[in-house]
């Protein structure tokens, strides 16, 4: 599934690398500690995060996600936003909190596209 | 800081009998708006080379974790990184304040960090265990007030 079609379902909203919508998610990963998303997150993964510093984009870029979603509404940081664009990382914003944004893209990843 | 496009360049022509790549990138201590760019450029180093993905995966956790400490923690550091035919080594030095207690520092959960390191998602005190988990061969010494010498070698499997 790519992230334009997340998006809609689930009303995101795109700060950066609009153009990069396509790219398929393969897996999700929800965490703050960003050793833990080194660690534990893949390739392909959509990376959900209440994080909205310009480190973010460094992991993201670094583990290959699929793009970032801020929850409960934060806004990334300007400088996080000037490095997505930057490495093209698409960074979206969602209203729902970690816990049901998670179960939301767990359940439509689940169903076959 | 050698820039990466230049390095990029270099890749092929670096190539001996004894090595297929060897250079040095310096780390800035405090930096944390470059904090992870050596990691990433790294990593890219080492897919031109056409390593295994879980030799790439693996070295880009463990240069990840070593440069967020140097930026943490010390003054300045480097990673010298010398690819052979069997492994990937990867060497980080830096001045800082070193670590007292070397067992302590690696068990999962320690941390020294601050409050500013810890409110941006680092000081999870994962760093030196992450890089224990990922390495084939880990050394690691100190000396308080002086730095810290990391020595990783990750085996790659020989099909290069």
């Amino acid at each position: 599934m790519d992230i334009e079609t997340i998006a809609k379902k689930l009303n995101l909203e795109v700060r950066s690398a609009s153009d990069r919508l396509k790219n398929n998610v393969t897996g999700g990963y929800t965490g703050d500690l960003l050793s833990d998303v080194m660690a534990n997150s893949h390739e392909g993964d959509i990376w959900i995060t209440r994080q909205v510093h310009q480190n973010i984009v460094a992991v993201a870029t670094l583990k290959e996600h699929a793009g970032i979603i801020l929850v409960n509404s934060c806004e990334p940081a300007r400088d996080t936003l000037e490095k997505a664009i930057q490495e093209k990382i698409p960074i979206m914003v969602s209203n729902l909190p970690a816990f049901e944004l998670t179960g939301a893209i767990y359940n439509l990843l689940g169903k076959k596209d | 800081m050698v820039a990466w496009n230049k390095l990029k360049i270099t890749v092929h022509t670096t190539k001996t009998e004894n090595y297929l790549y060897t250079n040095s990138f310096d780390i800035e201590g405090g930096n944390f708006s470059k904090a992870g760019t050596i990691a990433t450029g790294i990593k890219s180093i080492l897919k031109e080379l056409g390593l295994p993905n879980d030799v790439v995966r693996k070295s880009a956790i463990v240069c990840y974790e070593a440069e967020i400490n140097v930026v943490s923690y010390a003054r300045k550091g480097f990673i010298n990184l010398t690819v052979t035919p069997k492994t990937v080594q990867i060497e980080i030095t830096d001045e800082g304040p070193g670590i007292p207690d070397i067992e302590l520092a690696m068990e999962q959960g320690y941390s020294t960090a601050n409050q500013q390191i810890r409110e941006m998602g680092f000081g999870a005190g994962m760093g030196l265990y992450n890089i224990n988990c990922y390495s084939d061969k880990f050394d690691i010494s100190s000396e308080v007030n002086k730095g810290t010498f990391l020595k990783i070698i990750i085996n790659t499997p020989q099909c290069i």
